[in-house]
């Protein structure tokens, strides 16, 4: 199906204009939502039934949602490095950046502001 | 006049052969009428990504802000989220096989997997609304702490962003039933399965950041 859609030298009416390349296979969608299932029920179930220390956990279940973030950037939204010449990729990849730029540059700030200014810290994560 | 005309004609014919640093397009040197219109959702969605970006940071910021109210492991209900974590991930494959059955020019059952996914997304947002109302019954109103605030913006947002969701959805489900798969039909669809999974991404973030890692704390 991916390379149905992408060889449409014919100017077919059958193809959307603009299409992006191909809008995936069944098993595309399966393989995906197989990954996200289990990507899904991991951290769950580390929560819920606290197996692992909490700094152990917190740090497996962010690293399992940027994997699932990827798994479903790939199967679902179908970002690669040819969908409408590489754009995609390169908003994705500069949209990315801010996202982390923003969050990550927020909660340093804040957080030792809250630490030189606040008479008493209640940290988070390591109580 | 007369012998400037060939000379005219020169950067004409050069013209022809200038757009060839376009590699990718060689075969099509016209733009047909929505041909950027799938970029362009594209980068709106980016910016949308930005707005959720300062909401998850704002949360970030305010997360540990109960100001003697309740905290996450008292109000979260992990069942009720896996719950709404499966629905939404379950909606993704059947946007996924609306798809694939528009790509095989199958009306019916990209109608038939439009309409569950739609029923789905009710569910999502059924389910959401229920856990709000209990929150707002316990007295953890959005009013009550600087947490709370900042956890009914960013979850209400997705919400809200679910329910315009459906609202598309069901106005494709009329638009299909009146004329078919049309290109341009196949254009929306095609953006709207951008933009419903791309909220599917948002809530991996919502699960993960606000309601495991708040059970955490």
């Amino acid at each position: 199906m991916n390379e149905a859609t992408h060889n449409h030298g014919h100017h077919g009416d059958a193809h959307a204009p603009g299409e992006m390349e191909g809008h995936g296979s069944r098993k595309g969608y399966l393989i995906g939502f197989l990954l996200s299932v289990v990507l899904t029920a991991i951290p769950f179930w580390l929560v819920m039934t606290g197996t692992l220390s909490t700094q152990v956990t917190a740090i497996a279940i962010i690293a399992l949602a940027v994997v699932q973030i990827l798994v479903h950037t790939v199967c679902f939204l179908h970002v690669n490095t040819r969908s409408e010449g590489g754009w995609t990729l390169l908003a994705y990849a500069f949209a990315a950046v801010i996202v982390l730029i923003v969050i990550s540059g927020s909660l340093w700030i804040m957080y030792h502001l809250n630490t030189n200014m606040m008479p008493v810290v209640q940290t988070g994560m390591g109580s | 006049m007369s012998n400037t005309a060939p000379e005219a004609s020169a950067p004409v014919a050069l013209d022809h052969e200038a757009p060839s640093f376009y590699v990718l397009d060689d075969h099509e040197h016209h733009h047909e009428p929505g041909s950027s219109t799938m970029l362009g959702f594209w980068i709106y969605l980016m910016s949308d990504a930005l707005i959720f970006a300062s909401l998850f940071a704002t949360y970030g910021v305010l997360s540990t802000a109960y100001a003697g109210g309740p905290t996450p492991r008292e109000i979260f209900e992990l069942p009720l989220v896996a719950v709404n974590t499966a629905i939404l991930l379950i909606s993704s494959i059947t946007y996924g096989f609306a798809m694939i059955a528009m790509q095989e020019g199958k009306l019916g059952g990209t109608r038939a997997w439009l309409a569950l996914t739609g029923l789905l997304g009710i569910a999502f947002v059924g389910v959401e609304l229920y856990e709000f109302s209990n929150l707002i019954a316990e007295g953890a109103t959005p009013q009550r702490s600087a947490f709370l605030s900042a956890f009914f913006t960013l979850v209400a947002t997705h919400g809200l962003h679910v329910t315009f969701g459906i609202i598309w959805l069901v106005v494709m489900l009329v638009q299909l039933g009146q004329r078919g798969l049309h290109p341009e039909n196949q254009r929306r669809l095609m953006c709207l399965s951008m933009f419903w999974h791309f909220l599917d991404v948002i809530w991996i973030g919502v699960f993960t950041f606000v309601y495991l890692l708040g059970m955490l704390r």
